[in-house]
């Protein structure tokens, strides 16, 4: 009966991935039917026009949009099981805007020394501002009890951050600026396919490091005391928590800025599709959740006001921030019954 | 070597390398019940949370069979040990069946999927603790008694050799309290299990403990029998009662007594005079209580709540000089109360007769 849910949850994923997929190659500024897209991808030949829109530009920036989503949820998963917080996120803790700061730094101080970037330095960066970040909301949280303080406080950490980025980005000089500032407000555009395969790599490890974790992350969700008598070792877990969570927002962040509300609307909104919370199922269903909810948004981000192209974040926001609000409430009236 | 199953050795306990209580020691057998008491804030759960190893101990040492607990891998002591602790859960869309069987963690493997195996554990968990009707019930929907219910079967399902649980009737009505006692008791008796727990019902305390250890402040008071534990007034003083009564020997309590020159006279016996003392105590009243004799069911709270009681002793008879002193009292109080119908007089002891009739006499008595 429920592994009958379970199925139908997974199966609804991974449709719904293969569809946004699709429509994400086939949709944007010029149509190109399915069948000429297969015809390319297979034979990796046609239409030479269609062919570089589709090898060069859409696919790479789906792929880019499925892996990071799928990143992103996890990194939201991985917070709020940290927090025992359920709208904490990479986001709302001002970790994405951490990372953004330290690799606006690094991007600014390289365009002015005409250096070519490469992936691996953009993680990097984005990696120190995250953790750097992440230790202020983590000793933050020792002094903070109440959980929406906690998030106040991430959130104006974020709206620091960014304006000091805005500020950077403002006065860099520099003609790819148009980039930086497209980069800085999250999106998904500009993806090379070396990008990409750095950051299946980094995404990919750290996504099968999480679902390695599922047993110790159903033993912490009983609260740590109970962990600990169950035979964990809270501390080190909670160091790898901080770590995996740490490298997944980075490597978004790094590659496509920050990108607000994926975090937590899609753990959520996975939970309530799958009916359970048990790790070893809602983290490969996460991931799926991530990248189609990224896939659909970065569709609507494209196409819905084309040629002008509105940002991920404002998409995101859209249908990710009437969650939040629902999970606010839902608490409330949880906790009053 | 020593014998004693699970030992504690120089205990020096505390938070952040401030030592709270210093020099806890007790010795168990396997299959004992010990029990913590003492005031709030003494340290009861300090004290278990180091056992449990949730706070690293400042000095001295916990011994298990043999073994120091604090040299066994988490795994290994999560097998010998599991814990019922005050701390709030809310483990998200998880039904209670759930719910206990995350005690099977240290049992399953890597991704901790149960075997069919570790599900009849779990199944067995539940109907010892008779939870059968919430199995299926989300958990966090459950109120706070039956949470605690799932929380013991959780524990119990992890299979412990040593049970530790942290005031775990608090939450319970009179009947799951005796319940949840019962079924440790039982897991105690037949099982060999080794339960130590902290509670605040003394009488319950009593009852179930093999040993109790005292806890008050900065030391241990007290590690004994129940017998060596409530006896006289060392609870009143563990406990630094100042106002109210606990009578070690029944285990009742009794509020303040008034104070003041007695007004009512109570002739009362074999148990049916409390309520009269308590009502009296609960209007204000200053009264005295006689004649007694010490193993009355009345006298514990005759001695607590009157001004002043005319006691006999136990098996002794009834003398001149207590008649004496009733009458006394009879003439100084204004109404006289007895709960004997006239038609129980004839059966009564000689002196308890020769009082009443007095009263009588003097147009002060009044039949309950």
């Amino acid at each position: 009966m429920k592994s009958r849910r379970y199925g139908a949850a997974f199966a609804i994923l991974a449709a719904l991935l293969l569809i946004l997929l699709a429509m994400n190659l086939c949709i944007g500024s010029v149509n190109i039917p399915l069948s000429e897209i297969l015809h390319i991808l297979m034979k990796n030949s046609g239409s030479d026009t269609y062919t570089d829109i589709v090898m060069n530009i859409r696919f790479p920036r789906a792929l880019a949009a499925a892996v990071l989503g799928g990143g992103l949820a996890l990194a939201g998963y991985l917070l709020q099981t940290f927090f025992h917080n359920p709208i904490a996120g990479p986001f709302t803790l001002g970790i994405s805007s951490g990372a953004k700061l330290v690799v606006a730094l690094v991007m600014v101080a390289s365009l002015g020394n005409a250096l070519r970037l490469s992936s691996w330095v953009m993680i990097a960066a984005a990696f120190v501002g995250a953790m750097i970040c992440m230790g202020f909301v983590i000793l933050m949280s020792s002094v903070i009890e109440q959980m929406a303080m906690l998030i106040v406080s991430g959130v104006m950490i974020g709206y620091i951050c960014s304006a000091v980025t805005d500020f950077i980005v403002t006065f860099a000089e520099d003609a790819d600026i148009v980039n930086l500032h497209n980069w800085s407000k999250g999106s998904f555009s500009g993806m090379t396919w070396e990008n990409v395969k750095v950051m299946v790599l980094v995404t990919g490890i750290a996504s099968i490091g999480v679902f390695l974790l599922s047993k110790p992350i159903s033993a912490y969700e009983m609260g740590e005391a109970y962990a600990a008598n169950m035979g964990l070792n809270v501390k080190s877990f909670r160091v790898l928590l901080v770590l995996l969570s740490s490298v997944l927002a980075a490597c978004v962040t790094a590659f496509a800025g920050p990108v607000s509300f994926v975090g937590i609307a899609v753990p959520h909104l996975v939970k309530w599709l799958l009916g359970t919370a048990r790790p070893i199922l809602l983290i490969p269903a996460c991931f799926l959740g991530g990248s189609v909810f990224c896939l659909f948004c970065d569709l609507l981000a494209r196409t819905m006001f084309s040629p002008t192209e509105l940002s991920i974040s404002t998409v995101t926001a859209v249908f990710g921030a009437p969650v939040v609000i629902y999970i606010m409430i839902h608490r409330r009236r949880e906790k009053a019954a | 070597m020593r014998e004693d199953y699970f030992y504690t050795e120089g205990l020096t306990v505390g938070y952040q390398g401030v030592p709270l209580i210093r020099e806890i020691a007790f010795q168990l057998k396997k299959g004992e019940i010990l029990t913590l008491i003492g005031p709030n804030g003494a340290g009861k759960t300090t004290i278990l949370k180091s056992l449990i190893r949730q706070l690293k101990p400042l000095a001295g040492v916990v011994v298990l069979e043999g073994q120091k607990t604090g040299e066994m891998s988490g795994r290994d002591f999560a097998r010998k040990l599991s814990v019922v602790l005050t701390e709030r859960v809310r483990p998200e869309m998880m039904t209670c069946k759930e719910v206990v069987a995350t005690g099977r963690y240290p049992y399953t493997g890597k991704f901790g999927v149960l075997s069919k195996e570790d599900w009849k554990i779990v199944d067995e968990a539940v109907r010892l603790v008779h939870i059968e009707d919430l199995a299926e019930r989300d958990f966090t929907k459950t109120s706070d008694g039956q949470k605690q219910r799932v929380m013991l079967a959780r524990a119990l399902c992890q299979q412990p050799d040593i049970l530790v649980l942290d005031e775990p009737t608090s939450f319970l009505d009179i009947r799951y309290k005796l319940e949840f006692l019962s079924i440790i008791q039982e897991m105690a008796r037949n099982d060999r299990l080794t339960v130590i727990l902290s509670l605040h019902e003394l009488d319950l305390a009593e009852r179930i403990s093999d040993k109790v250890l005292c806890v008050r402040g900065d030391r241990i008071d007290r590690f004994g029998t129940p017998e060596e534990i409530f006896c006289g007034d060392y609870i009143s003083e563990l406990y630094g009662m100042t106002a109210g009564h606990y009578d070690a020997g029944t285990g009742e309590l009794e509020l303040q007594p008034v104070s003041g020159a007695p007004k009512v006279f109570v002739i009362a016996g074999g148990g049916r005079g409390k309520a009269v003392f308590r009502r009296l105590q609960r209007q204000g009243m200053p009264f005295a209580a006689g004649i007694l004799w010490e193993n009355d069911l009345d006298y514990p709270s005759a001695k607590a709540l009157a001004v002043q009681t005319v006691a006999v002793r136990t098996f002794s008879a009834v003398d001149a000089e207590h008649i004496e002193k009733a009458k006394g009292l009879i003439d100084s109080c204004e109404i006289v109360l007895t709960v004997f119908g006239r038609t129980e007089w004839a059966k009564l002891p000689d002196g308890l007769k020769e009082i009443l009739a007095y009263a009588e006499e003097k147009g002060k008595l009044t039949e309950q």
